[in-house]
């Protein structure tokens, strides 16, 4: 299975309740796959072909403020046209997952996978002061299962949640164990479990449900950013996900994440053979980022930043 | 409606519009079923005033919001509400396609031919010669384009059932007004299609006029460019 079919399907599994997007490659697998597994017959999903990215994420903004489990696909451009929309579903703190199959820029760049959105990623892409909960497979099991990871996170702490896959591995055919199908949650669960802050429909035993990102009174929207800074500082202090490779003895350890962790997971293998004491960190979530960990490593381990797609992107972030 | 003040000038029609659409609500008994999508423009804090669960979109893209809800929750009335400058310019690609794609929801779609929160620039809905703080010799057809009539050119989708325009300046007015909006709830939620509402409206302020004075400009001008009735019903255009 692709890496794009593989979060289809898994979103699919994981009861999502919608999915909204516009094709473009490489990720254009994403819709294809939703269509002609018509989840509508299997779970109740609804699919829908939007007319531009822009619609796309403006759905989901809908969509998700009705407390329902919804998410959308792009590619770098389309990305970049979404950015408007995660910025106002970050201020309104709207739980939803935003995947980018990443390919080459700036511009209409190529097709080919690339890491060069890692900053917009990471540091939040649109206008004002907001994170995006971002996380990067690096195989196609790890695409199945990061959209059920990227789901849970983003209800728990009402976040959009960015999966950071890039042209290869949407593209890369790989075996897949997917978890089993869940149940979609029905229309009153919905409202027994998020009916405190969801656009449900007002009932008469509770206040109006309101989702906006406005406050025109500059002391509330003062301290609804020192809220969002709270939260984020409590992301940062509880879902870090990384992994480590014979970085325990290494005397030079490569950072790389996605795809260019795999070419490094082989190079490590390769100067292991030469007697290169060598190792691999791989951070799975590039927001929250595990600083502290590469950090620790301190002077006698080096990193040496992944030489081929990011270039100055990623090194700067960490050296 | 909410004990909340309006925040709209004195004269506005958007408090008029507001205040029937949430009558119709009251009458059809959908309070509880109904979700509302608020623009931006003047009328962005729409959430403020009207007593239901609202959601506030960026600018021109309600439509697609309101897509979204109707297509997860079958069950709910949906609507949005939006300005010419919302709905006519920036948003004209979500407000032609959900049209196109037939969903069923409500559009009231308030037509004052001027972009009024900020300060009374040019909308696509400006007529031709009308002064704009972006167009203060006049809009100039040649070079800014025509006033586009959003209201005719959706009309023509397949997908729309129901159009038609209206005022809220007079008594009688009102009264039409409201029967057009309840019939375009009651037709949406009977899943024949989108039904579409224009209401031409002043903006006194934006047009630096008392706000009698801008009634009676508003029938002398915007009526006979914006002619008032219905356009398109049971999906049959009306021919005129
Ligand atoms: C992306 C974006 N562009 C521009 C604006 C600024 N803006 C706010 S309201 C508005 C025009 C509103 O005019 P209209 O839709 O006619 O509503 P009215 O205020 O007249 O009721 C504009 C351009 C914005 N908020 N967002
Ligand atoms: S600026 Fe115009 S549209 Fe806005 S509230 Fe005042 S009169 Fe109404």
């Amino acid at each position: 299975m692709k890496g794009n079919e593989a979060m289809a399907e898994a979103a699919i599994r994981c009861g999502a309740d919608g999915y909204f997007g516009y094709p473009i490659t490489p990720q254009s697998e994403v819709l294809e796959y939703f269509m002609a597994e018509e989840p509508w017959n299997r779970t109740g999903m609804v699919v829908l072909q939007a007319e531009s990215e822009i619609a796309a994420i403006n759905m989901i903004y809908g969509g998700a403020s009705t407390g329902k489990k919804v998410l959308t696909s792009s590619s770098s451009p389309g990305i970049s046209l979404k950015q408007e929309g995660l910025s106002y579903l970050a201020g309104a703190e709207l739980p939803c997952v935003v995947i980018n199959v990443v390919r080459g820029g700036p511009g209409l760049g190529d097709i080919q996978p690339a890491q060069s959105d890692y900053f917009q990623s990471v540091k939040g892409g649109g206008h004002g002061d907001y994170k995006l909960f971002v996380i990067a497979p690096s195989s196609v099991q790890e695409s199945a299962d990061f959209v059920k990871k990227a789901f849970d996170i983003a209800f728990k702490y009402r976040i959009p949640a960015l999966i950071l896959s890039d042209g290869a591995i949407g593209q890369m055919m790989e075996k897949v164990e997917l978890f089993e199908q869940e149940e979609r949650l029905t229309d009153e669960q919905v409202i027994e479990k998020y009916g405190s802050w969801a656009t449900t429909g007002k009932t008469a035993d509770r206040e109006r449900n309101i989702i906006t990102s406005l406050d025109l009174i500059p002391e509330r929207l003062e301290d609804h950013n020192k809220q969002l800074q709270a939260k984020y500082k409590k992301i940062e202090e509880n879902e870090i996900m990384f992994e480590e490779i014979h970085c325990d003895d290494a005397d030079h350890i490569i950072v790389a994440y996605g795809t260019s962790a795999r070419i490094c997971q082989k190079t490590v293998q390769l100067a292991r053979e030469k007697g290169i004491k060598l190792g691999l960190m791989r951070p799975i979530t590039l927001w929250p980022f595990p600083k502290k960990k590469i950090a620790e490593y301190g002077d006698t381990k080096k990193g040496i930043p992944t030489p081929d797609e990011v270039l100055t992107a990623f090194e700067k972030h960490f050296m | 409606m909410t004990d909340k003040e309006l925040s709209y000038c004195p004269g506005c029609g958007h408090g008029t519009a507001h205040r029937i659409t949430m009558e119709v609500l009251d009458d059809l008994d959908a309070i509880k079923d109904t979700i509302g999508i608020a623009p931006v423009g003047c009328s962005v804090l729409a959430y403020e005033f009207m007593n239901i669960d609202m959601q506030q979109a960026a600018h021109g893209r309600a439509p697609a919001l309101a897509t979204a809800v109707k297509r997860l929750w079958p069950s709910k009335h949906v609507f949005t509400y939006q300005g010419d400058g919302d709905l006519a310019a920036i948003g004209t690609a979500e407000t032609i396609h959900a049209c196109n794609r037939g969903e069923n929801i409500v559009i009231i779609f308030i037509n004052n031919g001027i972009y009024g929160m900020t300060g009374g620039q040019m909308a696509p809905t400006t007529l031709p010669q009308m002064k704009s703080s972006t167009s203060p010799n006049g809009r100039d057809t040649g070079t800014m384009g025509h006033p586009l009539k959003i209201t005719e050119l959706i009309a023509q989708l397949p997908g729309v059932h129901f159009v038609t325009r209206q005022a809220v300046h007079t008594p009688g007015g009102v009264r039409k007004a409201k029967k057009a909006i309840k019939k375009a709830f009651e037709q949406s939620f009977e899943n024949k299609g989108l039904c579409f509402v224009e209401i031409v409206s002043n903006c006194n302020s934006g047009w630096k006029m008392e706000p009698r004075a801008s009634n009676v400009w508003m029938e002398e001008n915007m009526f006979p460019y914006y002619p008032l009735g219905d356009i398109k019903v049971n999906g049959e255009l009306i021919s005129k």
